[in-house]
């Protein structure tokens, strides 16, 4: 990472202080999501226990830890993503808006276009165009809207990538380049006006400039959804996070929140001495 | 590690075991092209004075060699060859996609499967000659007709066919069924949509081999029935043929000299339709590039 990188960030950082001068605000905001004790169990090996973490609207909330902490596993709970893996099993509750989304009556296809998700690795669809990618959830979905060119260019817009493209619209996908691919997969997750937006570690395939703009792109997107970011880059979680909430696994244990709360918190106060040693860097 | 300028002066330890690992393969290289080359002179050569549009024109003749053609035998390689992509095709793309999208990799039964597909693919063609005869010539009535060969080609190629496309299925990263069914798309929508598209490049190609490998079969045609010498185009499903390959080998056991080159005539035919289908698979996988 650049110095003029970590400039950047101490800017950053003291600008998100003054955003969220009072942290208790994000507290008192209405929940979007609840994650109540939940389990997870791939075959008999159970890799997360008890986790319980509060999404109120409009927050972002970083998950960090360690690799194999089951940060992803969560993340892929959230939008019931984690059930197609044939051995996966899951104990505890998920709410969205207030109701299970495991309730049997409850339809995944529903909860995943209300939970969109974006991946570590970008995966915007080869066989389509730019235009195309941002307009497959919605006709997967079967919504029928007249407006497409203007969806096309409010989704770009907001995921910052409408200038860079708006004349190739109708070129392949493949052609961007990594961080422009991010930006479409973000754009083609919005089109279907999800409440929530699942990233598990959106930039850990990018460079630093394209990174700086998803982040832009994810407070923007705060303003009007509610966020879970995965992020192995502690900056990272303090320039975009409102809270955080830290994952941690022991030698052949399942992975459990060792401490959450405000960001300002975590990284400025912790109470654990482990989430201390992580958030300086002393290991992971 | 040593200057990268050393080996300019004095030889690495490894210089006789690249050289010699170089020149092996250099070798092994000569024989095949050589051996094509060989071979395909000969059989141009041999065939030359027959490489005419009559070749085309004219229909099998056994009275009068010199007139003789190889129409009869082409157009039903073509029916043949059409009517087996046409069954192998859906079927053996439909199988893979059930098999590397929709089964439960861990359970018994798909086990089974996958080793009798590996197994089905190395079975002699003439296996499935005699499979093709008791089932379709016989027991379906079919007899010798366009019907009962290009079902036993199509059975011959399945397995070739489903395991390509299950290859290409493979190839295509998770990452694209993940993105696909976050966006709230059903397994079977992420497959039709997302996965089967992005694999078709890879797909299309062994389709390709496939059905130029059942192109070139002899073996099980002649196992079912298929005679030489058919003077008339089929004109449906029920009608008699011959291909390409069974109008050599019938050609190739008459003694007169005019049947042996037109024998070979017809071979540079068949090795430029079976060239033309390889060209084909191999532009449509360079024009592929991967995009992820
Ligand atoms: N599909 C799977 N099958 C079995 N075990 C898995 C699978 N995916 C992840 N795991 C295991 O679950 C644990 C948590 O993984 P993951 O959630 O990917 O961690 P993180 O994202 O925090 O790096 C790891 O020990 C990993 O080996
Ligand atoms: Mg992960």
């Amino acid at each position: 990472m650049s110095t003029a990188e970590f400039e950047n960030t101490d800017v950053a950082v003291q600008e998100l202080e003054q955003a969220i001068a009072s942290p208790t605000l994000v507290q008192e905001r209405p929940l979007e999501m609840q994650a109540e004790d939940v389990s997870v169990w791939f075959g008999k090996r159970k890799v997360l226990e008890g986790v319980s973490i509060d999404f109120p609207k409009n927050t972002v909330t970083a998950l960090i830890g360690p690799s194999g902490c089951g940060k992803s596993t969560f993340i892929r709970t959230l939008n019931r993503l984690h059930e197609l893996i044939p051995s996966a099993a899951i104990a505890g509750t998920i709410r969205y808006e207030g109701k299970d989304i495991y309730a049997p009556e409850v339809d995944p296809v529903h909860i995943r276009l209300a939970i969109g998700m974006v991946f570590q690795k970008p995966n915007p669809f080869p066989s389509m165009t730019i235009r195309g990618n941002v307009l497959s959830g919605l006709k997967l979905s079967g919504m029928k809207r007249s407006d497409h060119d203007q969806i096309v260019e409010q989704t770009l817009t907001a995921a910052g990538l409408w200038n860079e493209v708006k004349d190739r619209l109708n070129h392949a996908a493949g052609d961007l380049s990594g961080g422009q691919q991010q930006r479409l997969v973000i754009a083609r997750a919005l089109a279907v006006n999800p409440h929530v937006l699942l990233m598990d570690e959106p930039c850990s395939a990018l460079d630093p400039a394209s990174t700086l703009k998803i982040e832009e792109t994810i407070r923007e997107l705060a303003k009007e959804i509610t966020i879970v970011i995965v992020t192995h880059n502690m900056q990272q979680a303090v320039r975009v996070a409102d809270n955080t909430a830290f994952f941690l696994a022991a030698e052949g244990e399942p992975g459990h929140v060792v401490e959450q709360g405000a960001t300002t918190e975590i990284f400025g106060n912790p109470k654990d001495q482990r989430t201390l040693d992580y958030v300086n860097g002393r290991f992971g | 590690m040593s200057s990268p300028l050393a080996g300019r002066r004095t030889r690495r330890p490894g210089w006789i075991a690249d050289q010699v690992f170089r020149w092996a393969l250099l070798l092994a290289l000569g024989i095949g092209v050589i051996t094509l080359a060989t071979l395909l002179c000969t059989v141009v050569a041999a065939g030359w004075p027959r490489l005419n549009p009559d070749l085309i024109a004219h229909m099998p003749s056994i009275r009068f060699p010199e007139r003789a053609g190889a129409q009869s035998a082409i157009t039903g390689t073509l029916w043949v060859i059409g009517c087996t992509a046409l069954v192998a095709l859906p079927t053996g793309i439909l199988a893979a996609l059930y098999l590397e999208e929709f089964a439960r990799p861990t359970s018994r039964f798909q086990r089974l499967v996958d080793v009798s597909i590996q197994n089905l693919a190395a079975v002699p063609s003439i296996v499935y000659g005699i499979l093709g005869l008791a089932v379709f010539v016989r027991a379906l009535a079919l007899g010798q007709s366009i019907a009962a060969a290009a079902l036993t080609l199509a059975l011959l190629v399945l397995p070739i066919i489903i395991i390509t496309t299950r290859e290409a299925l493979r190839a295509v990263p998770r990452g694209i069924r993940e993105g696909s069914l976050a966006l709230g798309a059903t397994e079977w929508q992420t497959a039709y949509r997302q996965t089967l598209p992005a694999a078709l490049p890879g797909i299309a190609t062994g389709v390709i081999l496939a059905i130029s490998r059942a192109a070139g079969e002899a073996a099980p045609l002649l196992l079912i029935g298929a005679v030489g010498f058919i003077a008339f185009n089929p004109d449906g499903l029920l009608s008699g043929y011959t291909t390409l390959p069974i109008q050599v080998y019938d050609w190739t056991k008459d003694s007169r000299a005019e049947f042996s080159s037109l024998a070979a005539a017809a071979i540079v035919l068949l090795l430029i339709l079976l060239l033309a289908l390889n060209v084909t698979a191999s532009w449509i996988r360079s024009r592929a590039r991967r995009r992820w």
